[in-house]
Formats: C-alpha cells, sequence, structure tokens
C-alpha cells in the first residue's frame, strides 16, 4: 500500500488509472481524490471517459495500470461489483436502471442495506425499522405515491429519482451519480439538484452531469475530464474561465 | 401490484385443491368402481395423466429458472432423465431372479454383456432410500458444478442456453455407450416391484398417480413462497437487470446456483416418478428436443405464473398424444407452429390472457369472503 497523506485521508483515491478497450485510450493517466464527505462534480465531453471512471470505481471494469483505494485501505481493483457495493460505493446509471418488474416499493426493499446472501434472504425475517426507512425514502425521492406502482410505469424522472432512492436505501458512504437530470424537464432538475444537495449533507458524492446549470446549482467543486485524463479542477467560475475548457467542452 | 399478487396465490391455491382432490378422486375411480361404471377410469389412461403431472413437475423446476430467473436452460430434460435412471437402477435391482438370465444380483443386460460384478455406480440401489437419495442429488450435484462454473464466468442468454443444451447432448451420447453400464441403447426396462408392489398393478399406478399429483401440488406451494420470498425478487430483479443487482450487493452467482440446483432436483423428482409410469428409461430422455419440448410447455401456459407452466405441460402433452395418434408426421409442425403463435400473439402465454393487469378491471367483489380471508392471511407482510 502507498503511504501518502493525500491516500490516508481520502474516501476515493484514483492514481494514474488507464484503461483500453481494444486498443482504444478510454482512461490516459486520470487521477482524482474525494475527501469524505464531499461532493464532486464532473464534466466533460462525450467520450472522455467518466462513465468508465465510475466503471473502474465499482468494479465492472479493471484498470490495466494505475491505483484507485477507497477509504485509504480498500484495493478496489482487487474487489467485485457485490464487495465494492458492500464496501459502501452505491452507484446510479447513466441509464436509469431499476427492476421494472417490482413495484417502487419492492426497488428500494431490495436495495435497503440488509444481508445480501441467497440464504438470508430466503429464510430471513424483514429487519426492524425496515418500513420507516422504506417510507422515509419514499418522501425524500417524492415517491410516496407511487409506492404499489411498477417501476416500469414509471416517468423517466420518476425512475431516475427511484434509482437514487435505492442508492440511499443501500446507505453507501460514497454515492456515483452519473447524469441524474438527463432527459428531465426543468423544474424535476431543478429539485434533483435540491435532492442531491440534501444527500450529499451526509454523504460523499460524485455526480457527472452535463447540464452547466444543474452544476452551478450544486456549487461544488468541479473535475474537468477530456480524452481520460483530468484536464482542470477548481470553483466552477475558475474552471469554465479556463481557455482549455472552453476550446474542448464549453465552447462548442 | 397487490391485486397480481393476490391472483397468483389465488391460482396457486385452486391448482393444489384441484391436485389434492385428483389424488384422492383417481385412485378410487379406477379401483372402487367397476369396469362397467360410467365413471370408472381405464389404467391407462391413469398412467397416461400421471406421466402428464410428471411433465407439469419438470415445467414448474423450468419456470422457476426460466420464468423467475432468465435462465433460459434448454437442459433441464437431462436432469429428469437422472432422476429416471436413478428410479430405473431401482427398480432393475428389485427384478432379482426373476430376469431372462435369473442373475440375483446383475441386470439381465450386465449378463448379456459379460460383465462379471456389478459396476460401483450401482451399489447401493437396491435400498430405495438410497435410490431416492441419488434421485436428488445426482441432479443436484451437476446443476451445482455446472453452475459454479457457467455462473462464476457469467456465462449469460444464448451462450448459457448453448452450453445446457451440449450437456444434455453430451448426456445423451455417454447414456448410449454399453460401457457406461447404464443398459446403453436399451435403457432400463421390465420392471417388475416398487417396494414390494407389482409396477403394473392397478392399485400401484393409482398410488403413482396420486404421489404425482401431490409431488406437483408441493412444488407449487414450495415455488410460490420461494417466488414471493425476498430470496424470489432477488431473482425477478437479476432477470430484469443482472448489473444492477450486482451493483445494489447481490452475488448474482450464488442466487443463480441456488435456485438452479434447487430447480434441477425438483425435475429429478419429476423424472423418478415418471419412470414407474412408463415403464422404461432410456438415453432418448437425454434428447436435446425433449428440454426444448419443455421450455415450449413453459412459454404456453404463461412463463413467471408456476401454475401456468404445470397446465402448459398438460395442455400440450394432451394435444401431442391426439397429434401423435391422429396423425404422426404432424407433430413437430403443430408444436412449431404453437411456439410461434405464442411468441407471437401471447408472450405471457394462457396466463397471460388472465392478467389482472392486462384486463384493468375493477377489483371483484364476487369472491367469497373466505377465500379472500385465507389468501389475505398467506400474504407475507413486506409491505
Ligand atoms: N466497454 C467498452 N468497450 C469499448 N469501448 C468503450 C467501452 N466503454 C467505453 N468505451 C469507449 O470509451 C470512451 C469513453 O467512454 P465513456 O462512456 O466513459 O464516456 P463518457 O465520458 O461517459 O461520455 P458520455 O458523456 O457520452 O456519457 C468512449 O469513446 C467509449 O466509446
Ligand atoms: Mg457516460
Amino acid at each position: 500500500m502507498i503511504d501518502r497523506p493525500a491516500l490516508t485521508s481520502s474516501l476515493l483515491y484514483l492514481d494514474n488509472v488507464a484503461v483500453a478497450f481494444d486498443g482504444y485510450k478510454a482512461l490516459r493517466g486520470l487521477s482524482l481524490v474525494l475527501r469524505p464527505g464531499e461532493m464532486r462534480a464532473i464534466i466533460g465531453p462525450n467520450g472522455a471517459g467518466k462513465t468508465t471512471m465510475m466503471d473502474v470505481i465499482t468494479g465492472k471494469t479493471k484498470p490495466d495500470s494505475g491505483t484507485v483505494y477507497f477509504a485509504g485501505s480498500h484495493d478496489l481493483t482487487k474487489l467485485d461489483e457485490p464487495a465494492i457495493a458492500e464496501l459502501g460505493i452505491g452507484r446510479k446509471f447513466q441509464k436509469p436502471t431499476v427492476f421494472e418488474s417490482h413495484t417502487v416499493e419492492d426497488n428500494i426493499l431490495l436495495a435497503l442495506k440488509a444481508p445480501r446472501g441467497p440464504f438470508a434472504t430466503l429464510f430471513g425475517k424483514p429487519a426492524v425499522g425496515q418500513l420507516e426507512k422504506i417510507e422515509t425514502i419514499l418522501r425524500t425521492t417524492r415517491l410516496t405515491d407511487h409506492r404499489a406502482r411498477m417501476a416500469a410505469d414509471l416517468s423517466h424522472g420518476q425512475k431516475q429519482w427511484l434509482e437514487i432512492g435505492m442508492l440511499l436505501a443501500q446507505d453507501p458512504k460514497l454515492l456515483l451519480v452519473d447524469e441524474p437530470v438527463a432527459g428531465m424537464t426543468d423544474a424535476e432538475t431543478v429539485q434533483t439538484a435540491d435532492l442531491l444537495r440534501e444527500i450529499a449533507r451526509d454523504h460523499s458524492v460524485v455526480v457527472v452531469e452535463h447540464d452547466m446549470t444543474f452544476v452551478r446549482d450544486l456549487g461544488v467543486t468541479v473535475t474537468v475530464l477530456h480524452e481520460g485524463s483530468v484536464l482542470a479542477e477548481g470553483p466552477l467560475d475558475v474552471v469554465s474561465a479556463e481557455p482549455r475548457v472552453i476550446e474542448v467542452y464549453l465552447g462548442r | 401490484m397487490l391485486t397480481a399478487r393476490l391472483a397468483s396465490h389465488r391460482r396457486t391455491m385452486g391448482a393444489v385443491i384441484s391436485l389434492v382432490a385428483l389424488a384422492i378422486l383417481v385412485p378410487l375411480l379406477l379401483l372402487a368402481l367397476p369396469e362397467s361404471s360410467a365413471l370408472h377410469v381405464p389404467s391407462y389412461l391413469v398412467a397416461l395423466f400421471g406421466k402428464y403431472l410428471c411433465f407439469a413437475l419438470l415445467a414448474v423446476s423450468l419456470d422457476l429458472v426460466w420464468g423467475y430467473c432468465g435462465i433460459l436452460s434448454l437442459g433441464h430434460g437431462a436432469f429428469f432423465a437422472l432422476g429416471g435412471y436413478a428410479m430405473g437402477m431401482y427398480l432393475m435391482r428389485q427384478i432379482g431372479t426373476r430376469g431372462s438370465y435369473a442373475d440375483p444380483i446383475l441386470p439381465d443386460f450386465m449378463v448379456f454383456l459379460n460383465m462379471k460384478a456389478l459396476p460401483v455406480t450401482w451399489w447401493g440401489f437396491n435400498h430405495f432410500a438410497y435410490a431416492m437419495l441419488m434421485v436428488l442429488l445426482v441432479p443436484g450435484i451437476l446443476a451445482f458444478v455446472f453452475g459454479f462454473l457457467a455462473f462464476r464466468s457469467r456465462v449469460n442468454g444464448v451462450y448459457l442456453s448453448i452450453i445446457t443444451q451440449a450437456m444434455t447432448y453430451a448426456l445423451l451420447l455417454a447414456f448410449f455407450r454399453n460401457d457406461m453400464g447404464f443398459g446403453g441403447n436399451n435403457g432400463l426396462t421390465d420392471f417388475k416391484d416398487i417396494v414390494g408392489f407389482n409396477v403394473q398393478a392397478d392399485a400401484t399406478r393409482a398410488v403413482l398417480f396420486s404421489l404425482s399429483a401431490l409431488a406437483l401440488a408441493t412444488a407449487l406451494v414450495a415455488s410460490q413462497a420461494i417466488v414471493v420470498s425476498k430470496f424470489g425478487k432477488v431473482l425477478v430483479a437479476i432477470r430484469d437487470a443482472e448489473s444492477r443487482a450486482r451493483f445494489v450487493g447481490y452475488r448474482v452467482e450464488n442466487y443463480k446456483l441456488v435456485i438452479f440446483t434447487l430447480s434441477a432436483m425438483m425435475a429429478g423428482i419429476a423424472g423418478a416418478l415418471y419412470v414407474p409410469q412408463v415403464g422404461i428409461i432410456n438415453p432418448s430422455e437425454f434428447q436435446p428436443t425433449n428440454s426444448i419440448e419443455a421450455v415450449i410447455w413453459v412459454a404456453v401456459g404463461g412463463r413467471g405464473t408456476l401454475v401456468g407452466a404445470a397446465l402448459g405441460a398438460v395442455l400440450v402433452n394432451f394435444g401431442k398424444t391426439y397429434l401423435t395418434g391422429a396423425f404422426p408426421s404432424a407433430w413437430l409442425f403443430a408444436l412449431g407452429a404453437l411456439f410461434i403463435v405464442v411468441t407471437i400473439f401471447m408472450p405471457k402465454g394462457i396466463l397471460g390472457l388472465l392478467d389482472p393487469r392486462r384486463r384493468r378491471a375493477p377489483p371483484r367483489k364476487d369472491a367469497p369472503a373466505s377465500v379472500e380471508a385465507a389468501i389475505d392471511a398467506n400474504v407475507p407482510v413486506d409491505r
């Protein structure tokens, strides 16, 4: 294990991560450090490697080289998806993915923090306080009135919220949220920013988003990715004034 | 959603009550009534419907993995056949000196093949309890090993279906060989007794029929309990969005392994009940087409409905018996046509036509209050 102050005090630590798909370098030397409790927005043009970065953090993609540590001590490159989820990293996909033929409520129930093994779910009793937790999450995600509906029947925006609700149910230390407002109306976008800020009060969050108004609403440090590595980092006003950022991203 | 769950409880209850009634009535109609009576059931019909019930049990086992977990097994016939062989081996050893060669230990085909001693694989099969254990263990262990390798390497979709098909085909070829010691091409037949009763006797047939009905009823109750449990919900979650289930923290491969193994054991029981009723087990039971037919039964009845799968198996096989009698060459075409019609016009099968979500009818008020209450009492409190 590398012993560096930046590592030990970090919640998430990526150093010099490289990933190639059939020779195409999706990530080239990506480094990123997230402090515990921090909320970070990631922006960057299509194909910059934002989703790939999340794939690496959650164990879906193994990096070709580089280090990825969680909470200073867990080497994420050696773990698979369920193990990483168990550590406390939750993820919302770019395309909303919920369990379509379950009700809204069952979707949250399945995500609730609880023993995950087949025998625990086959023979286990429902945990105490489970109903209250589900209630709270339904309220937070504004889905109380839709609890009995099939997830498949929800609107696009509601599915996005349900997925965020499932993330909350997992009660992870770190939430990775990929394009949460894609396809949402303006009103929904504003509500989602509220929701995420609310969540960020007691969780660390990484949000990928193209919607600049939304990123501005969040009011957090922004990291700009370009061609698989970090182009700029800082407050939105500062990074959006940088000529390189304007050239590759904002100016188009 | 509650209405759909209620409907599925009601369906299962209905099926279980009918099966228990059949298990009691059919032996009575076969045994107690004189042959001249209009209500007398001829014994060949009892055996025929007993066979359908075994297929129904196979269909339910397949529905558990395919309907609920999305694992399209095209090799479930293999587990059925293995259960059947385990039962057949027990029945062979019960023949004893009544075989043509009158060898007290070796079945006829072994004497014919000049085998001097009973192969290890046959040891213990003279004991009923051991044989029944093997009915569960042989398919169970094969499914476990197969599933362990396939699910851990994340073999999915069409690829998984193809290797299940290869598995049953490999077993077909193996069981054809005389030197495997399972009777080769001819398989196992000429059975005499089962736990001391003549397999041909009307009373034995009646009991086997009843046992098949009860086994199916038990399987339906157990499967229903599984699918409404949180475990069952995880299965459906895996079917709907496998990678989401992983990111939520479920070890998908373990879930698949548990349900695949359970399902294979259920198929083994079906095979074991089937063999004494048809009087023979041979390698043709491993034919890949058998497994594919089982998938069609489930599709016809309604994937992911359990009772529908059982119903589909009985109906399609009823049609098969009729058609192969009336127009022997037409069966395969009819089956193919049926599959196409069901896939295009009835994607949810026969039971899909009764789906409350589809009907959009107001909740029924005419159902008897006592049944409602009974069903409500059964609905697990997970809301
Ligand atoms: N599994 C894969 N196989 C091959 N190429 C891939 C794979 N995943 C991503 N890529 C490629 O890697 C590059 C980075 O993709 P990625 O999805 O990370 O971009 P992104 O920043 O999320 O873009 P967007 O804003 O469009 O979501 C793209 O060129 C993409 O085509
Ligand atoms: Mg992306």
